[in-house]
């Protein structure tokens, strides 16, 4: 194993994995992938490799904690001890408990809580493999197992971070990139609303840059949110082909 | 599952069915539900698989670190089972440490491993009394619907044939990690048939429905050559011991069934990688 | 005034579907002058009222739905029931029994037990506390035999069909007994247990199928070919 920084943009400025600046890793999301749970979505985002599930709205144990006039949304971002080069500890770490945070509150603004009162909407995240940018891309497949879930919601959330590598502004970071890089910037966006429902940053940015790295996010996101579109077509419109092939 | 009851009249249909040699899903007595078996899923994992009985889905990830041996046995090297019901499987599973039922399935398949000697301990041993490799084994559960032992014991037991670790150099007292890998030896192939009875009935992979309405359960594991080497009951009910020995000549049959389907699926694997 | 959306487009939660002068109908959210879809399902323009089918959902109960539940635990003098929905329901004695009990006399399990499968109406539900339900009347109290199964809540009115077409074709063709409850449970029972399956098979279909059109006729021939296949067979 080599010490020390990799180079992250080279001669032709394309990044550690060869990607342009503005180019997304491959994405692929599946939906309805668990029997138990009512929603859920696996997806993969480069070597990113997560599954969510949605249960509710449901009863909520114990009962003191439950809101009289909406749900209360609860999310739990966990990732599985061989997700990472060293095997992590299945206990909840301190990022563990922000992102779960984090993420619960990217998607609070977009479901339509106040349509159950008193019950729990759940939302439980597992990262089986882990390069960077987990935290985005358990919010976008977490808004598709919401909608799978049928859940109401104003809009499905999409997420995706943009940052500055080797002094050059970069969208959807991996593992390396965020690492070594200078900054890493996460956004989640209602495309439909055009509001913002994430944004943490950590690392120095002019006004300029700042500007610049948060609407190639932004236009980052709406690209993914085409992808969660395509997913929930391909898995509802499905039996309706089905049936007429048989015909 | 319907209900976090079991339903009354749910339970005689089950009954009834196993008393005429069926299950609701057209099963017989002895047949597995569809099995799949997938190896490599986790990129990060030194090794891993995933496998499918049904809708039950566990995926194993193993990883290899440099540790401290057990003082009594300061030239083995160490394994460590550890499995995780984690909330998004099941309605029932509730977010924090591994509940009894998670303990003991780890610890099941823990001995299934162990007391088949499928890996050589000692093999593992870097420096002895000091420096040895310690395998991680993670099961991860992922989706609940019945037999999580069976599904448990093969994705561990895949994992581990998938697993490569690197190759340690000694040179004097320190221990030198080089880039090459070399795959895990196992020298057999545990196999874990879990039954369950029914009134009179012995039922061979209880569906999630059928374990609710369980009145006991047998975990039995099988080694190549048909010999048992770890064995579970659980629940609360009651076995005859002509009860547990039929149990015991299903699992070494259907042990043979499920060895098979697994190597040749990890052919495949091979072949195509 | 404007509409975006064909009918039974499928549209997905964010996606806009008329603007002006419409109410927004069930699964549906108004922004301003906008109507949005809030879920997965096919969009429906009726009379001014913008709406969305949607094709997956919890039940959320409605005083006068028919229901089937579960009974999940009990005090002296009522029972909490599990009716498939995120509000767990109470039935009390006095709307079960057609007597009021003692309970220092009678264990009110004697009457329905926990795990004994009901069939109910239901009397009371506002967001504030759970709903109550009935099972005085006629067709309803405990229910023995036969199977129980669930579909997913919004392909009920498909399985029952337009003014009962569909389940009562199927109860006649395989002589049995359905219940479908709105909270998408469903009780089969049938002499002949052969029939009893198809008929289990039937519901699967239609649960599968509910949004495809020309679903009655292939219901129809699967009867017709099931039937075949297990008397002929």
């Amino acid at each position: 194993m080599s010490g020390g920084k990799p180079v992250l943009i080279d001669e032709r400025g394309l990044r550690v994995d060869g990607r342009k600046p503005d180019e997304l890793r491959p994405i692929k999301i599946e939906v309805g992938v668990l029997a138990n749970a009512n929603g859920s979505a696996y997806i993969e985002q480069g070597k990113n490799k997560l599954l969510v599930a949605v249960y509710g709205p449901r009863e909520l144990h114990p009962k003191h904690l439950a809101l009289p006039d909406r749900a209360l949304l609860r999310c739990r971002y966990h990732m599985a001890p061989f997700s990472v080069e060293e095997r992590k500890s299945p206990a909840p770490s301190r990022r563990e408990i922000e992102l779960s945070k984090v993420i619960r509150e990217a998607l609070e603004p977009a479901i339509l809580l106040d349509r159950f009162p008193r019950t729990a909407i759940d939302v439980f995240v597992e990262v089986l493999e882990a390069d960077g940018g987990t935290r985005c891309a358990a919010v976008t497949a977490a808004s598709v197992a919401l909608a799978d879930a049928g859940i109401p919601m104003r809009d499905l959330v999409v997420a995706c971070a943009a940052g500055k590598v080797d002094g050059q502004l970069v969208v959807d970071l991996c593992d390396a990139e965020d690492k070594y890089g200078e900054v890493d910037m996460p956004v989640a966006y209602m495309p439909s609303k055009g509001v913002v429902t994430l944004l943490q940053m950590d690392g120095i940015l002019t006004r300029e840059e700042f500007e610049k790295a948060f609407k190639m996010a932004i236009l980052a996101c709406e690209k993914i949110y085409e992808f969660q579109k395509e997913a929930l077509r391909r898995k509802f419109g499905a039996v309706q082909e089905e049936v007429s092939g048989d015909k | 599952m319907i209900s976090k009851v079991p339903v009354n009249l749910n339970r005689a249909y089950l009954l009834d069915l196993a008393s005429k040699g069926a299950r609701i899903d057209g099963r017989s007595l002895s047949d597995y539900r569809p099995i799949s078996i997938e190896f490599g899923i986790a990129g990060k994992a030194d090794g891993s698989a995933g496998v499918k009985i049904g809708n039950t889905y566990v995926m194993v990830g193993v990883k290899a670190e440099i540790g401290m041996p057990f003082p009594d046995t300061p030239d083995e090297g160490v394994l460590m089972v550890n499995a995780e019901f984690v909330p998004l499987a099941s309605p029932s599973f509730e977010p924090g440490p591994p509940d009894e039922n998670a303990i003991e399935l780890a610890r099941v398949v823990d001995r299934g491993i162990r007391k088949s000697e499928a890996l050589d301990l000692k093999e593992l041993c870097i420096i002895p009394g000091k420096k040895v490799w310690m395998i991680w084994v993670d099961i991860y559960v992922l989706d609940y619907n019945g037999n999580l032992m069976d599904a448990s014991a093969l994705a561990a037991l895949a994992a581990l044939m998938n697993t490569s670790i690197p190759v340690a150099k000694v040179e004097g007292d320190e221990v030198i990690i080089t880039e090459e890998r070399k795959p895990l030896q196992l020298r057999d192939y545990p196999i874990a048939v879990t039954i369950g009875k029914i009134g009179d009935s012995l039922i061979v992979d209880p569906s999630l429905e059928e374990e609710s309405v369980l009145d006991c359960r047998l975990t039995i594991f099988t080694t190549r050559d048909g010999n048992t080497c770890a064995l579970q009951k659980s629940f609360s009910g009651v076995f005859t011991p002509e009860e547990i020995l039929k149990a015991v000549d299903l699992a070494i049959g259907k042990g043979k069934e499920l060895r098979s389907k697994l190597l040749e699926a990890y052919e495949q694997f091979k072949g195509s990688s | 005034m404007a509409i975006y959306v064909d009918r039974r487009k499928l549209v997905l939660p964010g996606e806009l579907l008329a603007e002006g002068k419409f109410e927004a109908g069930p699964n549906t959210y108004k922004d301003g002058e906008k109507i949005y879809s809030s879920v997965v399902g096919l969009a429906e323009i009726k009379n001014k009222v913008v709406s969305v089918i949607a094709l997956k959902g919890c039940y959320m109960p409605k005083v006068g739905d028919v229901v089937i539940g579960v009974i999940y635990d009990y005090t002296p003098t009522s029972w909490q029931v599990d009716i498939n929905s995120p509000y767990l329901a109470t039935l009390q004695v006095i709307d079960a029994l057609p007597k009021p009990i003692d309970p220092a006399k009678e264990n009110i399990r004697k009457y329905y037990d926990v795990g004994d499968v009901i069939v109910g109406e239901v009397i009371v539900f506002d967001k504030t506390r759970n709903p109550m339900l009935t099972t005085k009347g006629k067709g309803y109290g405990k229910l023995s035999g036969g199977r129980l199964l669930e579909i997913s809540p919004t392909k009920v009115p498909r399985l029952i069909g337009r003014r009962g077409s569909m389940i009562n074709m199927i109860k006649k063709e395989l002589g049995c007994q359905i219940i479908v409850g709105q909270n998408g449970r469903v009780w089969v029972s049938a002499k002949n247990a052969k029939y009893e399956d198809i008929a289990i098979k039937v519901i699967r279909k239609i649960e599968m199928e509910a949004q495809v059109p020309g679903l009655t006729e292939r219901v129809r021939k699967m009867i017709k070919e099931e039937k075949g296949r297990v008397d002929g067979g």
